[in-house]
């Protein structure tokens, strides 16, 4: 069971007080009417499946009810880092930390 | 019978305090101290169960967890039994009843056991698959008798008379393993004042140290245990977790520990105890002390009771004072087992010989036996076992470990016990939970555990530190790291005096070679419990399984309890020598929770019978429990179902209820609707995004039906909102939808439009709501408010702030009947009250209260769909005929628009919600029937549609229902048929979904 910190509440609490809600940083398009059948699917439907770091969306649904986003490792598990709804995350798959927990990951 | 293998003196156990158990219906007597199987020993029982595949005799092996036969029923009465217990783990207490799991008709003579003589050529890997294939629809019938032969053992009948619970904690360290190097571990991680838990899943700690030969500072090991363990109990911050095995390793240093607390005293716990405790927790940092198992030599009719581990024996020898035998032989790689040459020459019983595979022993404990007159054999193996209930004897062979062969015909030695010690297997299983990969070590041949990331340390055996000085020495080291790891002082510890032995190497030597080739020389059991042979992991990878999880799977390698606690390493090692790589390439496999079994009883704890789930009632429950509702689970709410009256079925009360609604007065508990209050000046603009229609006009004092879309057009949820004021809204969801609706309204929020200023609170338990429905509402309602009910003051899809029944409420003129229909909503704590005079001035108008199924037929009548009944993830409102819910010229893209203008959600044929009206009206269409043109077509058939939801209606005196048919809307009037199973067809005609008052005029009045 995955020990979370909420970025709102401050604290690290355990994966059942949260829903995992899917790959994070998937906007909206803005105008949805501008959109090809093919892009409208691409945005509904297709998700990245990386070995490796992945940005997920979470929410602290028996917690305080706040979205946020968690840089997660697929292999290991370990998270990295969690950061609120439109912030950047810090540690992502082209930067070196991120590649440094692939290479532990790998091996664990 | 009297316990015939009871040495007179010795072990841990309390010779003044005998106690009587059963075993396959015989009486027997051990003594407290005793596990299960050390007084099965001492009585002399020898055959404790039929294999599972061979039916062949087994006895016990050995005396912990790793025990692969010994696994027994246990229980008394039906609410008692246990299936699977090892009796290497089960402490005796009065009264023990035990029996084998398999047997026909008695373990000592089985009728399956032929197959055990003449199996092998008859029953290789993949028997089954290859043998009962054909005809496949035979397969249940050989099934049936094939589980009988296999048994392993029993679930109760009658329910779990014990309680069990579970607790979650948290800890600075948390050390797995009560031995050496767990007990150091623990005693220099709770002087620097760290929160430790000591987990060990036997009786008592100590591990071996409870019967090693070796001391501590020159005084018997037991000793050095005891002061540990005074010291550690006087630690606040240390918990000591006896009879608990931590059986998983979860992420992020999430552990679990199935702890026994009272199945050491009785079958069912004392008054007022718990039976076991599962404990959830959650540690900066794990030290892991899990320890080694000895593992066995293969070789032939290596399964013959009497066939058992060295370390085990001495286990029962020095601990439990049980000699299981007279005459021993050994057959050993590796100087350790010696010991058990000198535990059984100090029980004063006799060392027929030692067969050891190196060519030229000379080690401390080699030497000491030697010197007191033990005849040795170098360069020698026992080659197989003689007996067959028991072993009468051992062949010892010269034996070519390099060339695998065998080099002397050898000599036959009279003996009742082999031991054999092929070198000791750190139990990894724990360190590889997390997907971790064991690593080979050659020096020591073994895998120790690899790298994790995980905050852990690994001490003792398990890290392949095998002395007992080192092992010491290594939990010290590991218990200061992770006192340290978790922001703690090191603090220093002395370790106690060991006298080092001259230890040598061991020899690689897994199978023993035999004079015939494996396939064609008696089995030599690799996995005893899944009677997994040499030969049959030779023929896997001659057929082409290479990678070690097909061979595990082909053969069932290290399945079922047993986990390959024993057999993996031996069956790993021959699976490489058969493919010529080493065992280094050919690596594990996949370690997986649990360690050992977990009762149902510990995992669920607590949430068992009434509190197995919570659940959700509404303030009327108390009126409605003494009316006679009947009761169905919405969700977690419990909502009155039907009011049945004596001697009505569920059909009689709903007719009666359904005429009652329509021709005078019903009531109905809405409250469990999903009610979401929704605030701000954005509040507006939010509902234009997530409703498919409009509300930029909806003024102050009205309300509107809605549908809610995923972005792919397709229907989720519908309800009802109200304009309270012009930026606060009351919105309804249906009663399942209403977390995931506040999910969704949060998440577009949060995340898409956070610009927007709106609060959303959910208020469905805050507010309570009676629905009054049918002609008599109006003239009832009066009674009871203060509020101009005049139809053309208080017009359909409005709402009213006044009192009813002398509180404040806010009523809603809406109607999910077709009737005349008003919703009450009072504050949830005066609902009863406002209830029940409601109900006591309906006595004069009718008044009725009714149910859930009630509501759905009437709402059926009138074509009002029910989301999740009607309409399954795949249906956009166009599909459901309601089109005119739709804001097609809505200037944003609102949620689910985009989605249902792509190609295939605009096509003809999709299919789309009509009525069905059976050509006889005394035929319900079972719900989900599926629909086709024509019955008479050959199968399979081409199908057009489903039925959703079908009634017998009584104020139509048909039966009616709604179906979701391809191109329904331009089929009206055709006829579809819903062939059943029973072979019988119904006729229907495709017909308008609204029923009954298509043109509204009842709800208008």
């Amino acid at each position: 069971m995955l020990h979370i910190f909420c970025p709102h509440c401050g604290e690290l609490r355990s994966e059942e007080e949260f829903h995992a809600k899917g790959q994070a940083h998937i906007p909206r398009p803005l105008d949805p009417a501008a959109c090809t059948d093919a892009e409208w699917g691409d945005y509904l439907f297709f998700r990245d499946n990386p070995r490796g770091i992945h940005h997920e969306l979470w929410v602290h649904a028996a917690g305080c009810r706040q979205y946020f986003n968690a840089t997660r490792h697929t292999v290991t598990y370990e998270i990295l880092e969690t950061y609120k709804i439109g912030e950047k995350p810090s540690v992502t798959a082209a930067g070196g930390a991120a590649k440094q927990a692939i290479d532990q990951g790998v091996t664990a | 019978m009297s316990q015939v293998n009871r040495l007179a003196t010795g072990g841990r156990i309390d010779r003044s305090q005998p106690l009587n158990f059963s075993f396959n219906g015989q009486s027997y007597q051990g003594f407290v101290g005793d596990t299960l199987a050390a007084a099965l020993l001492a009585n002399g029982v020898d055959i404790v169960g039929r294999s599972f595949k061979y039916s062949r005799p087994r006895g016990i092996v050995a005396a912990g967890s790793e025990e692969p036969n010994a696994v027994l029923q246990i229980g008394s009465t039906e609410a008692a039994q246990i299936p699977n217990v090892r009796a290497t783990q089960q402490a005796l207490y009065a009264g023990l009843v035990a029996s084998s799991t398999n047997g026909w008709p008695s373990v000592n003579t089985d009728l399956m056991g032929i197959l055990g003589k003449v199996g092998g050529k008859v029953m290789p890997p993949g028997f089954y698959y290859k043998t009962f294939m054909y005809p496949q629809n035979l397969w249940l019938t050989y099934e049936k008798y094939i589980r009988k032969a296999a048994g392993l053992g029993r679930a109760p009948k009658a329910a779990d008379p014990d309680s069990y619970d579970y607790m979650n904690q948290h800890c600075d360290v948390l050390i797995v393993g009560g031995g050496a190097a767990g007990l150091a571990a623990a005693l220099v991680a709770g002087r620097s004042g760290a929160r430790v838990i000591l987990a060990d899943e036997q009786e008592e700690f100590g591990g071996s140290l409870l019967s090693t030969r070796e001391t501590l500072d020159g005084k018997p090991a037991s000793e050095w245990v005891t002061k540990v363990l005074a010291e550690l109990a006087s630690m606040p911050e240390v918990t000591l977790l006896p009879r608990a095995t931590v059986h998983g390793y979860h992420d992020h240093n999430f552990l679990t520990i199935h702890q026994r607390l009272t199945d050491h005293l009785g079958e069912i716990a004392p008054m007022g105890m718990l039976r076991q405790r599962m404990h959830r927790v959650r540690a900066k940092c794990v030290v892991l002390a899990t320890g080694a198992h000895e593992r066995p030599l293969v070789y032939a009719n290596n399964d013959v009771p009497g066939n058992m581990l060295a370390d085990a024996v001495s286990t029962y020898v020095r601990r439990y004072g049980v000699a299981p035998g007279k005459q021993l032989v050994l057959s050993t790689n590796n100087d350790y087992a010696y010991r058990v040459v000198l535990d059984w020459l100090d029980a004063g019983l006799q060392v027929v010989a030692v067969a050891d595979a190196r060519s030229n022993p000379r080690g401390s404990w080699v030497e000491e036996a030697r010197k007191r007159g033990v005849r040795i054999l170098t360069g020698s193996a026992v080659v197989e076992a003689a007996g067959s209930k028991r072993v009468t004897a051992a062949r010892i062979c010269a034996i070519d470990v390099q060339n695998h062969k065998v080099t002397s015909p050898g000599e036959v030695l009279d003996c009742d016990l082999i031991v054999s010690s092929g070198g000791y297997s750190p139990v990894v299983h724990l360190a590889s939970h997390l997907g971790g990969k064991p690593t080979w070590r050659e020096d020591i041949l073994a895998f120790v555990p690899g790298d994790g990331l995980q905050k852990r340390f690994c001490a003792g055996a398990v890290n392949g530190v095998f002395g007992l000085a080192d092992a010491l020495a290594n939990g010290v080291e590991a218990g200061v790291s992770a006192a340290v790891e978790a922001g703690y002082k090191a603090v220093s510890a002395s370790v106690p005096q060991v006298v080092v032995h001259l230890e040598e190497p061991t020899q690689a030597l897994f199978q023993v070679p035999h004079d015939k080739p494996t396939a064609r020389a008696p089995k030599q059991f690799v996995d005893l419990q899944n009677d997994v042979t040499a030969a049959g992991i030779e023929l896997a990878t001659r057929e082409g399984f290479e990678s070690v999880e097909h061979v595990k799977r082909y053969t069932a390698l290290g399945f079922g309890t047993d986990q390959g606690k024993l057999g993996n390493i031996n069956g790993l090692a021959i699976a490489a020598r058969s493919l010529g790589i080493s065992i280094a390439q050919m690596g594990t496999t996949m370690f997986r929770p649990n360690y050992t079994p977990v009762t149902f009883g510990a995992v669920a704890g607590r949430h068992c019978g009434e509190l197995f789930e919570a659940k959700r009632y509404t303030a009327m429950q108390s009126w409605h429990l003494q009316n006679g509702a009947e009761f169905e689970d919405v969700g977690q709410w419990k909502r009155p179902w039907y009011f049945p009256k004596a001697g009505e079925d569920l059909h009689g009360a709903v007719a009666r209820e359904c005429l009652a609604v329509r021709n005078a007065v019903g009531i109905l508990d809405a409250s469990t609707l999903g009610k979401i209050d929704i605030q701000g000046p954005d509040a507006r603009e939010f509902l234009n995004r997530v409703y498919s229609n409009a509300w930029t006009k909806l003024d102050v004092g009205k309300a509107r039906y809605g549908l809610m879309c995923k972005e792919d057009g397709m229907v989720f949820d519908d309800g009802v909102t109200a304009c309270l004021a012009d930026n606060h809204f009351l919105m309804t969801t249906t009663t399942g939808g209403a977390a995931r609706v506040m999910e969704w309204l949060e998440i577009y929020h949060q995340t898409e439009w956070p610009e927007l200023k709106v609060y959303f609170t959910s208020v469905t338990d805050h507010w309570a709501t009676m629905t009054l429905s049918g002609p008599n509402s109006r003239k009832l309602l009066a009674e009871v408010t203060d509020i101009d009910l005049d139809k053309d003051a208080f017009p359909f899809m409005t709402w009213k702030e006044g009192q009813v029944g002398g509180v404040p409420a806010r009523v809603f003129r809406i109607s999910f009947t077709g009737e005349l229909s008003y919703e009450v909503n009072v504050q949830a704590d005066y609902a009863l009250g406002v209830w029940e005079k409601i109900i006591e001035a309906g006595k004069k108008h009718g008044l009725t209260p009714y149910g859930t199924e009630t509501m759905h037929v009437l709402r059926a009548e009138k074509g009002f769909i029910i989301v999740g009944q009607d309409t399954d993830g795949s249906v956009t409102p166009d599909d459901l005929n309601m089109g005119w819910c739709v804001g097609r010229t809505k200037p944003f893209s609102w949620i689910g628009w985009r989605g249902m203008n792509r190609e295939d959600c605009t096509r003809e044929e999709r299919k789309q919600l009509v009525g069905l009206k059976p050509i006889d009206p005394s035929k319900v269409l079972p719900e989900g029937a599926q629909l086709v043109r024509d019955p008479k077509q050959p199968i399979p058939m081409d199908m057009v549609g489903h039925v959703t939801s079908s009634y017998a209606s009584a104020a139509l005196k048909h039966s009616i229902a709604m179906a979701l048919v391809k191109g329904g809307l331009k089929r009206i009037g055709e006829r579809v048929f819903a062939p059943l199973v029973d072979g019988s067809v119904i006729e229907a005609e495709i017909v308008s979904s609204v029923f009954y008052d298509p043109k509204g005029d009842r709800q208008n009045v």
